[in-house]
């Protein structure tokens, strides 16, 4: 039977930090009703974040949680899945914490297929110090850093970590969060790497500069923008500029990374054992 | 006594594991032992150099000075090293790759063909480093040929062990033919 | 091949690794770069033997980053690098210092700043060792001055890391970590092994960072049924974030009095013929290794000189220094860097003993000559 969000909350810790308006709470709801639809025990459960607005959430979890350094939760992560494989662990991160400080230990967790899941909240600015654009803010869009637009092209994270070699990647908003719900529990599931780019709203840092005024707003554009990925796929290119795919965008089956290091100590153990005889 | 040995020639002579091979013979012996060895990417194909101190007692300073026994295996290491030898000490010039030898003065100079007794009598030019190991033993007693066989037997790759001892015992045995002829 | 009781020519770098697992070493995350490198190569061979871990991070940051997640859910830990690594790790020391998470530290010094000599020796990290990160609290810094001292050195590495929570750097220099000694492996059964402490209570009675009177809280392993939260922000006896004033105040205080309740268990100094010494020398890592011959070569030569070995440099042996520093009239303080802990040796001796630094930055070993020379100056 689902248990409450609230089942898996520290109230005790609320209210949160986050703004009015913010997606994050949809997003981080959606996280916690994945987890309950697989059944998980909370003591078995590990989140670990890095450093900005979406990174806050460990704090509110009641599972073992650890709030890191800026773009380094993953890396953490790594040390604590290595150390305890039967941990599921599960990194919750922003844009500029996984897309840019933290890019490179997200591609490498991806090359090796370590079995963490690592949900980005996508806000497309640096909320937590106040509005700078991030490698995930949209072309010509404001920011406090760039005043006269952003000249500079965001990733399309997902492409991205999925030709790193990860073996599960999606993305769904704050909107669909339902859906988003589900592409997390199947994340969760993943044996291997699995990312979900969850796009979300910062109405007082992003929207407020950039003609949307309200999270009403912005949830409205993810609705018009979002193109489910079996819709997509009948499209042309053209008619895709500027949207975005959501739903599962890559799936894979690799060996994952604790499984062959646990081969490899199988092996010296062998070798070893063959010496001392 | 604190003895110091500087074995010197070209990256890929196998220098540093005759250097680990010596010291660890004389931990046989039951000295005490520092070897220590040129780093970096001249390491592999330039300059090769490494270095033992066998000792009685604990050795402080881990580094050479001027060595009392000195190994030149080739013309560049001859020119650099043969001359800062200690008075009374010993220099022992691999004849095939050394042409010209400079004056030592107040040390002995031994030359041998390391390097053809290596390629013709042992039958492989990479043991050269064995047949080194052996000439320094034989002229100098540094270790017991004892300790140092069975260092050779449990330093070098598997499969490979007759073939280092045979090239081992070639360079002792020619060291003290030479030594007796002079 | 595992240690095994006995005597064997190892390599400083081989030492630290092997005496690495005989402490209980389980989890290895490095970075190549020389001169450390054998130690993750070493790790990488003999860490599944045991069923521990070893990971080639992709960067040095990655690297403590793993080794402090891999600590939390329950394995001593370990990282390895020189200068350039070093640098980048600080922030990750940091975290590991003010969440109080045990691992070590290996820092192989060369010659630097930036890339310098990578093969080269040099004591130049020793401040940045006690000061690297930001922000202000203590730190333990080990230098071990031989092969046989680097295996049983870093065993007490982790012994203090674990029992006191507390990161520990071991500053290791290229001379000690390249060139192979003599060592006489003990058994690796009957070598005292320190345990972190853990609660004693129920989970729902457990406040992560309430300590007792040791000033050490207990730690419950990630997945141990102690559900519990870790943040690098300033935080409470509850282990979540806080700006209250008296309890930032609380947490900085409490770190440093733990640093004041080790200090007496983490000070190793080993004395040579201090005694009656009218002239004395303080040195560590290979250095202190001239200092011993120069010191033995000046007995001989009638000169009454002593040494200070110090193998624990932070928290500083300051006692140590002030008690030869009552009768010595000089203390000589060779180092291989322009002059950083004989500032602190100025400082514990306050004028009673005159302190002469002697800098050695040309990529070579400071020699006993140059000491003697020294010691019969002042």
């Amino acid at each position: 039977m689902a248990m409450p969000v609230t089942h898996y909350l520290r109230t005790s810790k609320m209210p949160h930090i986050w703004c009015a308006g913010c997606g994050h709470g949809i997003v981080l709801g959606a996280v916690l009703r994945a987890i309950d639809s697989l059944g998980l025990d909370k003591d078995q459960v590990c989140v670990v974040s890095g450093i900005g607005c979406a990174s806050r959430a460990p704090g509110y979890l009641d599972f073992n949680t650890l709030h890191t350094t800026h773009g380094r939760a993953i890396a953490f992560a790594t040390g604590i899945k290595m150390a305890k494989p039967e941990l599921k662990v599960i990194v919750l991160t922003g844009d500029g914490d996984a897309a840019a400080i933290g890019g490179n230990h997200l591609i490498h967790a991806a090359r090796r297929n370590i079995g963490i899941t690592t949900v980005c909240f996508n806000n497309s600015i640096y909320g937590m110090t106040s509005g700078q654009y991030s490698p995930m803010t949209p072309t010509g869009s404001l920011a406090s850093t760039a005043p006269y637009g952003n000249i500079e092209e965001p990733f399309d994270l997902c492409d991205l970590v999925y030709a790193a070699g990860a073996s599960y990647v999606a993305r769904g908003t704050a909107y669909h969060a339902l859906l988003l719900s589900k592409l997390i529990a199947k994340a969760i599931a993943t044996e291997g790497f699995s990312f979900v780019e969850a796009i979300t709203q910062c109405p007082t840092y992003y929207g407020r500069r950039n003609n949307m005024r309200s999270a009403v707003d912005m949830l409205k554009w993810q609705k018009e923008h979002a193109v489910p990925v079996a819709a997509a796929a009948k499209m042309s290119a053209e008619e895709l500029v500027g949207k975005f795919r959501i739903g599962e965008l890559g799936t894979r089956t690799r060996p994952e990374y604790t499984g062959r290091y646990a081969a490899v100590i199988e092996a010296a153990q062998k070798e070893e054992a063959e010496e001392d005889a | 006594m604190r003895k110091e040995v500087r074995l010197s020639g070209s990256g890929g002579q196998g220098l540093i594991l005759a250097g680990i091979i010596l010291a660890e013979a004389a931990i046989h012996d039951g000295h005490e032992v520092v070897q220590t060895q040129s780093y970096g990417p001249e390491a592999r194909g330039g300059a090769s150099r490494a270095e033992v101190i066998i000792a009685d007692e604990a050795i402080d300073y881990p580094k050479v000075g001027t060595p009392d026994v000195v190994l030149v295996m080739s013309q560049e290491a001859c020119n650099k090293y043969a001359r800062r030898v200690k008075r009374g000490g010993v220099v022992v010039v691999d004849e095939t790759n050394v042409k010209t030898v400079p004056d030592v003065e107040g040390a002995r100079v031994v030359r041998l063909p390391i390097t053809d007794i290596a390629r013709h009598e042992a039958g492989r030019q990479v043991t050269a480093n064995m047949v080194a190991l052996g000439a320094l033993v034989g002229i100098t007693g540094l270790a017991t040929p004892e300790a140092a066989e069975r260092a050779v037997r449990e330093r070098v790759p598997k499969g490979t062990e007759d073939l280092n001892l045979k090239a081992f015992r070639l360079g002792m045995k020619r060291a003290r033919e030479a030594l007796g002829a002079t | 091949m595992l240690s095994k009781a006995g005597t064997r020519l190892m390599q400083g770098n081989e030492a630290c690794a092997e005496g690495a697992i005989a402490a209980g070493l389980r989890f290895f995350a490095g970075y190549p770069i020389t001169p450390s490198t054998e130690i993750a190569e070493e790790l990488a061979l003999l860490l599944p033997k045991v069923g521990g871990k070893f990971i080639q991070m992709e960067d040095e940051i990655a690297s403590i980053s793993a080794i402090i997640g891999a600590s939390l859910a329950g394995a001593k830990s370990m990282t390895a690098t020189s200068g350039p690594g070093f640098s980048l790790k600080q922030e990750g020391i940091g975290f590991a210092s003010y969440t109080e998470v045990p691992c070590v530290i290996v820092n192989v010094q060369r010659v630097g700043p930036s890339t310098g000599v990578p093969t080269a020796p040099a004591q130049g990290d020793v401040m940045q060792a006690r000061w690297g990160t930001h922000g202000d609290h203590p730190v333990i810094v080990l230098c071990p001055s031989s092969v046989a001292e680097t295996f049983t050195l870093i065993i007490e590495a982790f012994n203090i890391s674990e029992r006191w929570r507390i990161p520990v750097i071991f500053l290791m220099d290229e001379v000690v970590a390249h060139m192979r000694e003599k060592v006489v492996v003990p058994d690796v059964s009957r070598i005292r092994l320190a345990e972190r402490p853990r609660p004693q209570v129920a989970p729902d009675q457990y406040l992560p960072y309430a300590a007792g009177e040791d000033l050490v809280p207990p730690m419950a392993d990630f997945g141990s049924g102690y559900r519990y939260h870790v943040t690098g922000l300033t935080h409470d006896q509850t282990g979540f974030p806080t700006t209250k004033a008296p309890e930032v105040d609380a947490l900085a205080r409490r770190l440093d009095a733990k640093m004041k309740r080790a200090a007496p268990h983490v000070t190793f100094v080993d004395e040579l013929l201090v005694d009656d010494a009218e002239v004395a020398v303080f040195a560590y890592g290979v250095t202190a290794r001239a200092a011993a011959k120069a010191v033995r070569d000046a007995r001989a030569q009638g000169l009454k000189a002593g040494l200070i070995k110090a193998k624990t440099l932070w928290p500083f042996p300051s006692e140590h220094v002030r008690r030869v520093a009552e009768r010595a009239r000089a203390i000589v303080v060779p180092e291989m860097n322009m002059g950083q802990l004989v500032l602190e040796v100025e400082r514990a001796s306050a004028g009673r003993a005159n302190v002469v630094g002697l800098s050695r930055v040309d990529a070579e070993p400071i020699t006993p000559d140059e000491i003697l020379a020294k010691l019969r100056e002042v």
